[in-house]
């Protein structure tokens, strides 16, 4: 099944790898450099699924997904957020923040079309 | 077809440089004495983001280093450690050593391992992390199969990065498969998370029956529509492991209750799915009973309702710009074609002119456009290449540091301008002397820190590299607050050494110049630092190789100032054409601060071949262009001549006489040097609209090579300004 998924993420790099590897499982992938940025977006495109980083600057994932969740049109919308680590309590801070899973940073772009559809069909 | 991963690769490393250029802002905001969360913030993600993508590529050494100075940095983040400025010494030094690895990586060339143990230890001695195992850092390297049009099946190999499961049960009885029941609680609803996708990755590993059980349902009335009523007994046949059905439930543990037992003989038959319940097409969920036909599956209300406006208001600084990245050959063939243009349009404005149209006929008015537009093209290709020379001053930060951590002397480093915009050749081709110069200041330039104090100075020395436009040029200075040129030992070495004649009757800013000579080094010792061999001669020929100048201004007890002046582009200028004894030249126009005519009221005579000329109540002094470039002996009288008002970056002027003006216009800029090496007073050397070649003066070049001769030097100092 095809998706609809907006990538949030400040680093080019791994923006670029997000891109390629949902493009490449055929996908549509939407893009932004950080949290404010991807309100931006959401403005214009309704994604099926949203994956966004936590460090990022001017807002930073916990404070998107924040408004994500207290906005009636984002508020139930599967988010996955990307980490470098695995710690729990980062997953903790994830979870109640409002996030609906994460990925683990490299990511393995099987793992992540895994994870996408677990979360959004 | 270009192998995707390799570009993102080469993207990786050209972002790297971008987030090392914030890390030393960062840290450069932190030793001014900045604590808030954000600057650390930016220092931590760099680090961070860094490490990220290197994981991502399997730069192993990159990883392990930045992940041990993110470690570091996370604890300042945190509040529990507050770096004091040894602390962001060691932090500046981690970020070079991050640079060199990032370098490393991406040219293929060793590591500088030598350097990381010692700086690794200093880092956990300070901030007193525990060097970590490598749980965290089991990075493997990203590999894009581009097959992905299937869901791959999870395998045990899997189990790396999904972390934190249960260890495997190995007396699971393969080839059954398990029996599940899964109740989830209002918190999985609200995560965003929905069983039917779970029960979707499910059915991807076997055969799978969904029962679902309504019994928690209340009547209609009572259902409160936030909460979940409902709950599952599945039954999955599967030859797949405990671990690949507990990997589905990964998101919502601990969101649901959730129990997973092996299938067996004995209890296959106790769940058996009923019929009409059975999970029969992906995209349907279970049809149960009218009465709860919507209510259960339905997720809760979010508990607020804020609007995202409240998010977006908290600071929002600058709005991301969008950015193309472009090959730097393909701008050099855009900036020689534009060359080319410039002069293809002065040649055909040179036959209009000779066809003898008038200047308001179509073509002339039509020409005059073509003129305007080429010289906007002109504009924004130059534009193309110009970048911040703050990259290249952040390097400099680099070399303070290094240079004076090997002589033992504290120095700080400050910047000015360094949002300045300077073309990328001449950035690059500015590194090398640049080192040098810095390395000089830090070795020569700077006492000791005990005769610093001693001489009422702070003990810490500062070196300032600034940048800034003045007349069309770019002017970089590097000054020191050190002791100064000591000019009498600088004289006694050019004796010594017989650079100079016994009777040399030297002013103290010859005595400066003197550094420029080749050979020249004062430090009696020689420092590992600056070395023998290159010297300030080499630093001057690199600059002039710029169409640059460098010239020094110093005090004694109170310092040294380096300031180098360039053009602004390598390719182009707007020039004024004249004629000067039957030859045409150019000079450039940025230097032309007026043109007049003398009159006899303008012209005063100070010796037989010395005038000057009274400008506004000031006197500038007069130079026979034709006499100066040896094509014919000087006037007589310059009653009636046509001279240029000649401003030098250093504020003095000079009147250069010529015979007539002809033309204003651009100019594309043809080196001669590789011809005929450098020749004084000439920049470089143009084609002109009717295919002639004519030289490009370097006005303040030519001014300097006349004040060095006796007559000019002559002049009361006053009369120059």
């Amino acid at each position: 099944m095809s998706l609809n998924v907006l990538a949030v993420d400040d680093s080019r790099t791994m923006r670029d790898m997000l891109n390629l590897a949902l493009s490449s499982a055929g996908f549509t992938a939407h893009l932004a450099e950080d949290g404010l940025h991807g309100l931006e977006v959401l403005s214009e495109i309704e994604p099926d699924v949203i994956i966004t980083d936590i460090n990022m600057p001017r807002m930073d994932g916990f404070g998107f997904i924040e408004a994500l969740r207290s906005d009636d049109r984002w508020s139930r919308i599967p988010i996955l957020v990307l980490t470098t680590e695995s710690a729990d309590e980062l997953k903790a801070k994830a979870r109640s923040a409002g996030a609906t899973g994460w990925i683990v940073k490299p990511f393995d772009p099987a793992k992540l079309v895994k994870a996408l559809q677990m979360v959004a069909g | 077809m270009s192998d995707p991963m390799a570009e993102i690769r080469a993207s990786f490393f050209i972002e790297c440089e971008e987030l090392l250029e914030s890390l030393q802002d960062g840290l450069q905001m932190m030793d001014d004495g900045s604590t808030d969360s954000e600057t650390i913030n930016i220092v931590f993600r760099a680090v961070h983001s860094i490490k990220g993508g290197a994981g991502a590529f399997g730069l192993d050494d990159l990883v392990q280093f930045a992940h041990r100075f993110e470690t570091a940095m996370d604890e300042v983040r945190s509040g529990n450690f507050h770096p004091d400025s040894e602390a962001i010494r060691l932090f500046f030094t981690c970020a070079d050593i991050l640079g060199d690895l990032v370098r490393a990586a991406r040219d293929d060339t060793p590591p500088p391992n030598d350097q990381i143990a010692p700086v690794l230890e200093k880092l956990d001695l300070l901030v007193g992390v525990e060097e970590e195992e490598d749980e965290d850092l089991d990075f493997t390297p990203m590999t894009l199969s581009l097959d992905l049009g299937d869901t791959p099946p999870l395998g045990l190999d899997d189990a790396g990065a999904l972390a934190d499961l249960p260890p495997l049960t190995f007396d699971t009885p393969v080839g059954k498969g398990f029996i599940i029941s899964f109740k989830p609680e209002n918190a999985l609803y609200s995560s965003g998370n929905e069983p039917l996708y779970l029960f979707r990755a499910l059915r991807d590993l076997g055969d799978l029956s969904v029962r679902c059980d309504i019994s928690g349902l209340p009547a209609l009335a009572s259902i409160d529509p936030n909460c979940g009523y409902l709950s599952w007994a599945l039954t999955l046949v599967t030859e797949e492991p405990e671990q690949a059905v507990r990997e589905v439930f990964e998101f919502v543990d601990g969101l649901c209750a959730l129990s997973i037992s092996p299938l067996t003989d004995d209890n296959s038959a106790l769940p058996a799915p009923e019929p009409e319940v059975t999970y029969p097409e992906p995209d349907v969920i279970p049809e149960i009973e009218t009465k709860a036909a919507e209510a259960p599956v339905t997720q809760p209300e979010p508990a607020q309702t804020a609007p995202a406006q409240s998010a977006k208001s908290t600071g929002a600084p600058t709005q991301p710009r969008a950015t193309v990245r472009v090959d730097l050959e393909r701008i050099d063939r855009l900036v020689n074609l534009v060359g080319e243009l410039v002069i293809n349009q002065a040649m055909l404005s040179q036959s209009v002119v000779e066809t003898g149209l008038p200047p308001n006929s179509p073509v002339s008015t039509g020409l005059e456009e073509f003129l305007q537009l080429t010289r906007d093209i002109q504009e924004s290709v130059m534009m193309i290449r110009a970048q911040p020379i703050k990259s290249l001053f952040q390097r400099m930060g680099r070399i303070v540091r290094e240079a004076s951590a090997s002589v033992n002397k504290e120095v700080k480093f400050h910047t000015d301008g360094e949002t300045t915009e300077v073309d990328k050749t001449v950035i690059e081709r500015l590194a090398d002397p640049l080192t040098h110069m810095i390395r000089n200041a830090v070795d020569h330039g700077f006492e000791t820190t005990e005769d610093r104090i001693a001489s009422g100075k702070p003990s810490a020395g500062i070196v300032t590299l600034s940048a800034q436009h003045r007349s069309g040029r770019i002017v970089i200075e590097i000054s020191d607050d050190g002791a100064g040129i000591d000019r009498e030992r600088v004289k006694a070495k050019a004796l010594e050494k017989g650079l100079i004649p016994e009777d040399a009757q030297l002013s103290d800013g010859d005595i400066d110049n003197l550094l420029f000579l080749p050979g020249f080094s004062t430090a009696s010792e020689i420092s590992n630092l600056s070395g023998r061999g290159v010297g300030m001669d080499v630093v001057k020929s690199a600059i002039q190789a710029l169409g640059g100048r460098i010239s020094i201004s110093s005090q004694q007890g109170k310092g040294t100032t380096f300031s180098i002046s360039l053009p602004l582009t390598l390719a182009v200028l707007d020039g004024m054409v004249v004629q000067v004894a039957g030859e045409t030249l150019v000079v450039p126009l940025n230097a032309i601060l007026e043109t007049l005519t003398l009159t006899d009221q303008d012209l005063r005579q100070l010796g037989p071949e010395t005038h000057v000329v009274q400008i506004r109540g000031g006197f500038v002094p007069l130079l026979d262009l034709g006499a100066e470039l040896g094509y014919r002996e000087p006037e007589t009288s310059y009653v009636g001549a046509t001279v240029l008002l000649i401003g030098q970056e250093d504020g003095n002027r000079a009147a250069l006489a010529v015979d007539a003006i002809e033309d204003q216009r651009q100019v594309v800029i043809k080196g001669l040097e590789g011809s005929y090496g450098r020749v004084p007073g000439i920049a470089a050397a143009t084609i002109l609209g009717d295919g002639q070649i004519a030289l490009i003066l370097d006005p303040t070049d030519l001014v300097t090579q006349a004040s060095g001769r006796t007559r000019v030097r002559a002049f009361p100092k006053a009369l120059a300004g």
